[in-house]
């Protein structure tokens, strides 16, 4: 890095220092001289201009490498997968894992309602039945009815609970998904970073060259096109708090900004 | 409200689908149908004869605003009450939804007593 600015700083210096030079000479009509200058620091901008284009060809031949891009296609080698569609296909296991998990609970969840409305129904029955037993309003034969009654709901009561409490460990190992998901997501965080972190250095690069050459870039940062004026969908806001008054940070927000609208 | 009405759910993600429709099963609601996007929504709500139409925002294919505002501009759907229930959380998006006509907004992730609220308060509104 020193080496390279230093470079530049050369740069500069031989072209302050020249260019004084240079002006004297013209004054004082010495024509040879003072083209003999001019070929100077011609010389040492295009020294300097190879010297920063062999750097930024080396960047950008490191950036692509630590991108970890699929050059298999360019170079014929089919066989290596680049960490880019590695970690798409890791996104995409998120996703598989995230959706198994939600659809066991819901499959669990789904079998657990009838057994606990099932349960509900036989306790309220049983209990009517139990209330005209105290109100001494029970024949004999209702009441022997009643006793085998009882004996069968405690039994399938204590299945029952058997299998809600099975269905809810099931549902509990069910969020094993946020471990692996976590893990798997942040080794894309991971290689997101990576990959800023080769642009940023390649800017950096490039940016010498323009110095030299005198390159300027028009601002390309073009205006947000009004043609199309509906909101692109953008998904869920990360940090709504943050974000301040552009998002919504909850419900009661969204009925508050619906009835000032007249909803 | 009409419990036996006809509901259909767009959603691209089949588990949110399922979590709506349960939710609807629970307030009550049986009777409902499933489109993973608005271009599989539309020949559906066309020959279906559909009562409610509770969309997600963001879906490939076609959004639920674009569904939305398809529905606003059919002559046979016109009136057809819309529930946008999505992540969209851009205040401009919601007013764009208001705009366009849409009947009632529910941020994700969302509660079993919002979705109950608002599908009553909608009903509501239209039964005046």
């Amino acid at each position: 890095m020193s080496d390279q600015s230093s470079q530049s700083e050369n740069f500069e210096q031989l072209l302050r220092s020249t260019t004084g030079e240079l002006i004297e000479k013209i004054e004082q009509g010495e024509l040879i001289d003072a083209v003999n200058l001019l070929q100077q620091i011609n010389d040492a901008r295009n020294k300097n201009l190879y010297i920063e284009v062999g750097r930024l060809t080396r960047a950008l031949h490191d950036a692509i490498r630590d991108f970890h891009l699929d050059t298999s296609a360019a170079v014929g080698n089919q066989e290596e997968f680049s960490d880019i569609s590695d970690a798409a296909d890791r996104l995409n296991y998120v996703i598989k894992m995230t959706q198994d998990a939600a659809n066991t609970t819901m499959d669990k969840v789904d079998e657990c309602i009838p057994v606990a409305e099932k349960l509900g129904q036989e306790a309220s029955d049983l209990r009517s039945e139990w209330a005209r037993l105290k109100r001494r309003e029970m024949s004999p034969e209702e009441f022997r009815d009643l006793y085998k009654r009882m004996d069968l709901f405690l039994e399938s009561t204590e299945q029952q609970a058997e299998q809600l409490s099975s269905n809810f460990s099931e549902i509990t190992l069910a969020q094993g998904y946020q471990d692996l998901t976590g893990q798997v997501v942040k080794k894309v965080i991971v290689l997101v970073h990576e990959v800023e972190d080769s642009l940023v250095e390649l800017v950096r690069m490039a940016s010498q060259v323009d110095k030299i050459t005198g390159i300027r870039h028009e601002n390309t940062e073009q205006q947000t096109e009004v043609v199309d004026a509906t909101p692109a969908p953008e998904g869920p806001a990360i940090n709504a708090e943050k974000r301040g008054i552009d998002v919504v940070s909850g419900q009661d927000e969204v009925d508050d900004l619906l009835s000032s609208l007249g909803f | 409200m009409n419990k036996d009405m006809k509901i259909l759910i767009v959603d691209d993600f089949a588990t949110m689908r399922r979590i709506v429709k349960n939710l609807l099963r629970d307030l009550g609601f049986n009777n409902t149908h499933e489109a993973d996007d608005g271009l599989t929504a539309i020949p559906m709500l066309n020959t279906g004869n559909f009562d409610f139409v509770v969309t997600d925002w963001n879906m490939p294919g076609m959004t639920g605003f674009d569904l939305l505002k398809h529905i606003r501009a059919d002559p046979e759907l016109k009136d057809l009450p819309v529930l946008m229930v999505t992540a969209e959380s851009k205040r401009e998006q919601i007013v764009a939804a208001a705009q366009a006509g849409v009947n009632g907004y529910i941020v994700k992730p969302f509660t079993a007593a919002v979705l109950k609220e608002k599908i009553e308060k909608i009903f509501e509104r239209i039964e005046k």
